[in-house]
């Protein structure tokens, strides 16, 4: 049954048609609830496309090696035809910015207003991790903060310099997080205003710190010295902009700058799964009605088809081309059987989300995006229908066994375990290590130690571990210990000095 | 709100500073790459870009991962034959089978990261550290190319030249001038003025009168100094400068006789490719003069220099004295920096050594910048080579000369012709 003209019948695309479908598939955003920052969706070739790449997506950023080596990664396998660009890139600002890439047919450009322009935009607007995590409004300005102020240190302090304390600082970004704090949000004019008085006041606190210090009676007062910091820290970047004794103040200004940037792209770590699959999900859901509007032709929804089940393809675990669960696939095959339990509830469905079963879907499924990040997501949501749907089983591979275990696979008995399993996989807690700064010896060597609790008894990477903890003595200035504890014994210990570092394993 | 921006026309290569930043820190490796590019490969693709392969730890950016062991329970798709306590053996390769996607990002992949870098940078890391020697860079006397050049300001020119600033700045200075004077005077007028009626005697106001029609005609006065006059207006001057262009000849000369077999002609050949390439960075022009020779020498073209094949006997001076006559006729060397390289594989005729040393020490050395001698065998030394060493003793800075075994060398000897010399 068509209702109209189609609104477009060709695959080449021109401004007013982008107006055209952004219009449509705007009203039909707005019909279903999805609350969107304002957009402002830009047209880029495919060179832009890749700078855009290099600088992971963000318009403005400082410069640094690392990303001129993504540069060159991208460069050449898009000219190498390895790999095609992506239809789009979206950034999480008030307005949301999207790039479209001009080689699109309008096809895409229209999958791709629809699945970023009112997807992932809605998502960044309404999920809590980001409603927490970030400052959609401010982040732009804070970017053309982070480079003026990081030039500016190039131009002072030298290229190279700079350069050896960003190299330490993205060592450990992943480490930069307080996740029990709420940051406050700051404007650019403000930001510029407290970072002067910030770098006097730091300075002299630091020294405070170590002047202070009585010098009494060695060995007694060792035994009673309180630990410094009292309670072990997560946030190593926090922790070393603030107490690191011999940072220069600038130096001190970078490390927080790193340490913001980590933490704006902290909620993306955690919602990779739901935010794909909110995504897939409305410009699959967007895209069809515009079809049963009779907004766009057959032609359109066959190229829609065709690229959209290939972007939620996911190969079994024997292929070739497996690579761990698409979490395009997971994302919205789950937000799909939202929808489903919500409309057409089976007696499985009933039993296992009494809550859900039969609800209004469109409350339901944005009630689930804005209070849930993956791990929680699959533990609350995950259907025994959709795990024989994927055939998800568990193995477990213990060091301490000579055979890899089959623990649960896709049955009566084996559903509570894998959602646990899966969920648990997009714990972050889980699967980055879990480093926290111990103790500062205050009247001693002045070294950093600092602790890793190990998870699931697994060991730190020797070599990555040992480069990176030469990162954290460039920015502590003195000696740094690591010690890898499983309950509380100590299994691996690494200790870096000026000359050198080395690990040894102790059991 | 929804805005659509078009940013086609907005500034591509964004990532140029980045990438520049990386080459810089990887210059150790690519040159590494280089060099052996160099070496493997055709002299007629020698000046273009190159892929360059960087071992992947190398470039890790380390972060903290889990290595391996330990327990690890993954989440599969998929499922077609297992039924929970199904006991799988380990795959040899180590960690279990869903590490697939861990070990890709954990940067301990053997896969080197690779990149294209351009030409441009191909050559600038060929010949990085290089230099010519004895660069007394001669100039061209009545060149005949000029470069306008800013040389302040003059009172005549075109109205197109008119500098603004300094025209007003003129104006200015002289209208303080010339009115200087007046000025004072009626600061004084005033200030009278203001006394007198702050008296406030009736007997002043007639004087008061007359005072103020004093100041109203100063005012006239300072009033009708020009605000621009023709004389204020200057204008930029630039005048001609002739540019020195630096210009370089290269003297290729080969030994062609039956005893230079393909392979050593090839050899001579890279060299020759090298040096050419190297002296096109240097000079804005690089004209080359291919002189082959066997007991006679002939200048011939590319073409023929290195594809055509000849036999007989050697006499190098006949080579050497078709040189001294070139430059002589068609590049006098107050105009022109010279360079000459010479390949051979040392055979020489018997008596014909002296008269090489001679030629080179009198009448061409003097003339010339740079003298390369190359010697492309692996047998001992003959008469040339014992000729040649008295020259260097008596030209130290401007010859040289190297004795090659086989192609892999090539690269490594050119750089020792061409080193910097600190000095």
């Amino acid at each position: 049954m068509k209702l109209s003209q189609p609104i477009s019948t060709g695959s080449d695309w021109t401004f007013e048609l982008l107006e055209r479908y952004n219009e449509e598939i705007a009203k039909i955003a707005t019909e279903f609830g999805l609350d969107t920052y304002p957009n402002q969706i830009e047209v880029i070739s495919s060179e832009q496309m890749m700078d855009a790449y290099a600088s992971v997506g963000m318009p403005i950023g400082y410069n640094h090696w690392s990303y001129g080596k993504q540069f060159l990664g991208v460069e050449q396998s898009y000219k190498r035809g390895q790999m095609g660009l992506a239809y789009e890139i979206v950034i999480n600002s008030d307005p949301c910015i999207a790039y479209l890439m001009e080689e699109n047919t309008i096809t895409m450009q229209a999958l791709v207003i629809a699945h970023a322009c009112y997807g992932h935009n809605s998502f960044f607007k309404g999920n809590y991790l980001f409603r927490t995590w970030t400052d959609a409004s401010s982040i732009i300005d804070y970017l053309v903060f982070a480079k003026n102020y990081i030039a500016k240190c190039e131009e002072r302090h030298g290229v190279e310099s700079v350069e050896a304390t960003l190299d330490s600082c993205h060592a450990i970004m992943n480490n930069g997080v307080d996740r029990y704090k709420r940051p406050y949000p700051m404007s650019p004019a403000e930001e510029r205003d407290h970072q002067q008085e910030r770098e006097n006041y730091l300075q002299k606190q630091v020294n405070d710190l170590w002047r202070t210090i009585p010098l009494s009676d060695k060995n007694a007062a060792n035994n009673k010295q309180p630990r410094f910091p009292a309670e072990p820290q997560e946030n190593l970047l926090y922790f070393i902009e603030k107490n690191a004794p011999l940072l220069e103040p600038w130096q001190r200004e970078i490390v927080r700058i790193v340490r913001k940037i980590g933490q704006y792209f902290y909620p993306q770590r955690q919602t990779q799964v739901m935010n794909e699959g909110w995504a897939c999900f409305w410009h699959h859901f967007i895209l069809n009605t515009l079809y049963d509007r009779g907004l766009v032709t057959d032609g359109f929804m066959m190229e829609f088809i065709q690229s959209h089940s290939s972007v939620i393809y996911q190969p079994p675990y024997n292929s070739k081309y497996y690579s761990g669960i698409n979490p395009y696939t997971l994302g919205f095959h789950m937000m799909t059987d939202i929808r489903r339990i919500c409309e057409h509830p089976t007696k499985e469905d009933q039993e296992w989300f009494p809550d859900i079963a039969g609800s209004d879907w469109i409350k339901t499924l944005d009630f689930a995006m804005r209070n849930f990040k993956d791990e929680s997501f699959i533990l609350q949501f995950l259907s025994p229908h959709l795990m024989r749907e994927l055939k998800l089983f568990a193995v477990l591979d213990d060091d301490k066994q000579d055979d890899i275990e089959v623990k649960a696979i896709h049955n009566d008995a084996g559903y509570r375990q894998i959602r646990e399993l899966l969920a648990a996989q997009y714990n972050l807690g889980n699967r980055e290590p879990n480093i926290q700064v111990y103790n500062v010896d205050v009247r001693g060597d002045r070294s950093l130690t600092l602790h890793h609790t190990r998870f699931d008894r697994k060991p730190l990477d020797k070599a990555n571990t040992k480069e990176v903890l030469k990162h954290i003595r460039r920015l502590w200035g003195f000696d740094v210990h690591l010690h890898s504890k499983e309950g509380d014994t100590t299994k691996q210990l690494f200790n870096c000095t000026s000359s050198d570092v080395t690990e040894s394993e102790l059991n | 709100m929804n805005y659509i921006v078009d940013r086609r026309l907005n500034a591509k290569k964004k990532s140029t500073v980045n990438r520049q930043r990386f080459l810089n820190r990887y210059r150790h490796h690519i040159k590494k790459a280089v060099t052996e590019a160099v070496d493997k490969r055709s002299i007629t693709d020698m000046a273009q870009g190159e892929k360059i392969s960087i071992p992947t730890r190398d470039i890790n950016e380390p972060i903290f991962h889990h290595g391996p062991g330990g327990k690890n329970t993954r989440v599969l798709p998929g499922n077609d034959q297992f039924v929970s306590g199904d006991m799988i053996a380990r795959p040899k390769s180590g960690s279990g089978k869903g590490n697939g996607s861990e070990a890709s990002n954990s940067g301990e992949g053997n896969d080197d990261f690779s990149f294209q870098i351009s030409q441009e940078e191909f050559l600038n890391f060929m010949f990085e550290d290089l230099e010519l020697p004895n660069l007394v860079k001669r100039q061209l006397a009545g060149s005949d190319s000029f470069e306008l050049k800013r040389a302040g300001f003059s009172n005549e020119g075109s109205p197109g030249k008119i500098n603004i600033v300094r025209t007003l700045r003129s104006a200015n200075s002289r209208r303080i001038a010339l009115t200087a004077k007046k000025r004072k005077q009626l600061r004084q007028l005033n200030e009278e003025i203001q006394s007198l009626e702050s008296e406030r005697n009736i007997t002043n106001t007639e004087k008061i009168a007359a005072l103020k029609v004093t100041v109203e005609e100063l005012t006239q006065k300072i009033k009708r100094v020009p605000w621009l006059d023709n004389f204020d207006i200057k204008y930029n001057l630039h005048i001609k400068h002739p540019t020195p262009q630096s210009r370089a000849v290269m003297f290729c000369l080969m030994d062609v006789s039956g005893s230079m077999d393909k392979e050593t002609k090839d050899i001579a050949k890279r060299f020759f490719l090298l040096l050419y390439l190297f002296l096109q960075r240097n000079y804005e022009r690089t004209d080359v003069v291919f002189i082959r020779h066997h007991t006679s020498a002939k200048e011939v073209t590319e073409e023929e220099f290195f594809y055509d094949r000849e036999t007989g006997g050697t006499i190098v001076s006949s080579a050497l004295h078709l040189m001294d006559d070139i430059v002589t006729q068609r590049y006098p060397p107050n105009q022109w920096n010279i360079y000459g390289a010479q390949a051979s594989d040392g055979d020489n005729w018997n008596d014909d050594s002296l008269t090489c040393y001679k030629l080179l020490t009198e009448k061409l050395l003097p003339k010339l910048q740079y003298y390369a001698y190359l010697e492309i065998t692996d047998r001992d030394h003959q008469d040339l080579w014992t000729a040649y060493e008295s020259v260097l003793k008596d030209f130290p800075s401007q010859f040289a000369m190297k004795q090659l075994v086989d192609a892999a060398d090539i690269y490594s000897v050119f750089r020792q012709l061409f080193q910097k010399k600190t000095l």
